[in-house]
């Protein structure tokens, strides 16, 4: 019933679908590039009491290794303008203290939903020196086109 | 073994029966009103969309600085997504589908028409109310309405009326299709009825999870209860958000289906492939909002992994349609002398607008559905969520593929309803029309899908980002992106006036309702009327999506979050 050009159509649209699965999963459990998917949750009127959030900051955990811990809220990142050594790979925490914001840093493939009473975790590794531009890619209000930062590689 | 029926001797002729009285008489007056308000309504829809769209438009490009009558950004942009989103495309698929349903299956049940005009009484007081609340800045939330973020409660309760609105004419469409069943037993429904009825059956069970969602925050946002669970909501309403896209798609594809082989003298695809299409864009749809999740906190990588197969899958029957289009294309024009490898495209009525429309609607999904396989995939996602390249990504789907094809229907659809006819010179007004609408949207798609691959977000006003040069090197883009709207704009006005025209004031006379018949000798079999069982197994599939993320959200829930108000 169905003609040989119908087969061979088929055949590719499956084909299609399985090869950018088989693609996406390579590259997610193979070579670690899953998404951000952190599940630890957190109280979200008491992000400023809780660790490590009460005391947000850089902190060097190795050798070219960090750790930034980063409060979002309306319109800012705790804390802003990081600045770390070229071929750094910085552990980015973050959590929202209000409404759902997202943390992306342009050009670069760091991007993430940031949602207040859950730990989102994302790392990045820079290693070309200059001033990267770090903004909330979710609408959160008014002041939403004034929520950005940058993180400085020298 | 099911029984297979021979379309050709029984069903065949019941229907060319129907279609006879219906090209004599034309619909009934009381549906053709029905459809003609649905109508009329959704272009006055996309008339305020349109105006919201190029007021954000011109800000978010950096033409102006403040809106007039103290609008600001946000809000405007809230409006035009809630026009388009919500009003426009569910009025104009409602209004489409009930005429559908009117001709093919011999008219309107009194009482559907009763139920649908309710539903219609529902929708306006729902609209109503959530659009004075944006208007007065009580909503600036956009059509996503994220909690925590929290919107005047009344917002939320015209939610529901507009909810409520969509299911009795889901109910009033079920309760019609029965009817006919029982009174034409072993056939099968007509085709433009059985996508009327996939159409349905997904407006109802897609919109139940964000009524879920609206009856859930109503409380929350009254102070009654002092926090919601964040996650949770968010996962109703994409559970909803992109079926709703998915539904107006599966409207379009009807046209493609249906109507556009009749128009370009052709017959129909394979009715029984046809109807595995639908069966599968409803069975898959609900499961695949979960890709706009995949750089959310809270869901293991296994599940997203899961969930990329869950999205890719509804390319399956895209693709199927894709083949049957060209193919249906390829044998009409070789019926009419049409020769060479690709020399019968010569073959197609170019100049025929019911043609053209929807043609170009549906090359453009052809970019379109690449671009939606590829950001539903988890790394690629990452690099383009909420960014321009979604606003690129839904321009192409909706406002191309979509949109265009809903323009075709209304040169033919308007007339069959105003029992009047398109005249030479609208059917030119809209060839002109369509190609300024292609040239519009395609330099604002193309735009935003660049200016998001380097970063620019979505739903963000004007803003330098501090004198940053990343930021500086999308300003290009946008400003294409102004020169499209603008284009759009003057598009937008001459497809009123076509609408106003059909409406008002062409001449008098009979319109076709144009639909396809299928090849001669095709049976089709009777197990593809078994809405019953497709219905379990769409469930079977929405479970298996759905219950492990929401349970995981459930049960290891952070404490919930207070309303806010940022705006």
């Amino acid at each position: 019933m169905m003609t040989r050009v119908e087969k061979i159509w088929l055949t590719a649209s499956f084909g299609i679908i399985m090869g950018f699965m088989l693609i996406t999963g390579y590259q997610a459990f193979a070579q670690d590039m899953a998404m951000p998917s952190n599940k630890e949750t957190i109280d979200p009127q008491k992000v400023s009491q809780t660790a490590p959030f009460d005391k947000p900051g850089l902190t060097q955990i190795g050798d070219k290794e960090y750790e930034a811990v980063i409060a979002l809220e309306v319109f800012q990142f705790t804390p802003g303008d990081i600045t770390v050594p070229a071929g750094s790979t910085v552990h980015f925490v973050l959590t929202s203290k209000d409404v759902v914001h997202g943390f992306e840093i342009a050009e670069t493939n760091v991007n993430a939903m940031v949602m207040p009473g859950h730990i989102q975790k994302i790392a990045q590794k820079f290693d070309k020196p200059g001033e990267y531009l770090v903004l909330c890619n979710e609408y959160c209000g008014a002041g939403h086109d004034y929520m950005f930062t940058k993180i400085t590689v020298v | 073994m099911e029984a297979i029926i021979n379309q050709q001797s029984t069903g065949g002729k019941a229907r060319a029966w129907v279609g006879k009285a219906n090209q004599a008489l034309g619909l009934h007056p009381e549906d053709a009103r029905f459809s003609r308000t649905y109508i009329a309504g959704a272009f006055i829809a996309l008339l305020l969309g349109g105006v919201f769209g190029l007021l954000q438009v011109l800000v978010r490009g950096g033409v102006i600085d403040s809106l007039p009558l103290g609008l600001n950004y946000y809000q405007v942009l809230t409006a035009h997504g809630v026009m388009m989103v919500v009003v426009f495309s569910t009025l104009f698929v409602i209004g489409y589908c009930y005429a559908g349903l009117s001709h093919t299956l011999g008219g309107l049940l009194p009482k559907v028409r009763t139920i649908a005009w309710i539903g219609f009484g529902l929708k306006v007081v729902g609209v109503a109310m959530a659009s004075v609340a944006i208007l007065s800045n009580d909503a600036t939330v956009m059509y996503t309405f994220y909690p925590p973020m929290a919107a005047v409660p009344y917002f939320y309760i015209g939610l529901v009326f507009a909810v409520l609105g969509i299911w009795m004419c889901a109910f009033g469409a079920f309760i019609n299709v029965a009817h006919w069943r029982k009174a034409h037993p072993g056939q099968r429904v007509p085709i433009l009825s059985f996508f009327a009825t996939g159409i349905f059956v997904l407006l109802f069970f897609g919109s139940l999870p964000v009524a879920v969602e609206v009856l859930t925050i109503i409380p929350w946002s009254l102070g009654w209860v002092d926090t919601i669970n964040v996650m949770v909501m968010r996962t109703l309403f994409w559970a909803f958000g992109h079926t709703l896209v998915n539904i107006w798609y599966l409207t379009a594809v009807s046209a493609w289906y249906v109507i556009v082989p009749r128009i370009i003298g052709g017959a129909r695809f394979n009715d029984t492939l046809t109807r595995i299409v639908i069966i599968m864009l409803v069975m898959m749809n609900i499961t695949g909002g979960f890709h706009h999740q995949i750089v959310d906190p809270g869901i293991s990588e296994s599940v997203k992994f899961m969930h990329v197969f869950m999205s890719l899958a509804i390319g399956f029957p895209s693709l199927m349609t894709a083949y049957a289009m060209f193919s249906v294309f390829e044998k009409a024009a070789r019926k009419q002398g049409g020769k060479g490898l690709i020399g019968w495209y010569k073959k197609m009525p170019w100049g025929d607008v019911r043609f053209l429309a929807p043609m170009i609607a549906m090359i453009a999904f052809i970019p379109a559905g690449a671009g939606g396989i590829v950001q539903s995939t988890n790394q690629l996602n990452q690099v383009v969520h909420n960014t321009l390249w979604i606003t690129g990504h839904f321009h192409l789907t909706l406002g191309m593929s979509v949109v265009m094809t809903f323009f075709g229907v209304s040169y033919w659809l308007i007339p069959h309803l105003t029992k009047r006819t398109l005249t030479k010179a609208i059917n030119k007004l809209g060839v002109i029309q369509t190609i300024l609408w292609t040239i519009g949207m395609s330099l604002m798609a193309v735009s935003m899908h660049v200016a998001g691959l380097y970063g620019a977000p979505r739903r963000t006003a004007f803003t330098e980002y501090g004198g940053s040069a990343t930021a500086a090197g999308w300003d290009p883009y946008l400003t294409l992106v102004v020169i499209g709207g603008s284009i759009l704009v003057v598009a937008g006005i001459l497809q009123l006036y076509a609408v106003f025209h059909l409406l008002f004031l062409a001449p008098k006379g009979e319109t076709e309702f144009p639909i396809a018949e299928t090849e001669p000798g095709e049976a089709t079999p009777y197990w593809t009327e078994r809405w019953g069982l497709w219905i379990i197994l769409m469930l079977i599939l929405v479970a298996m999506a759905y219950v492990i993320p929401l349970a995981e959200f459930i049960v290891n829930a952070p404490p919930g979050s207070p309303p806010f108000r940022t705006w």
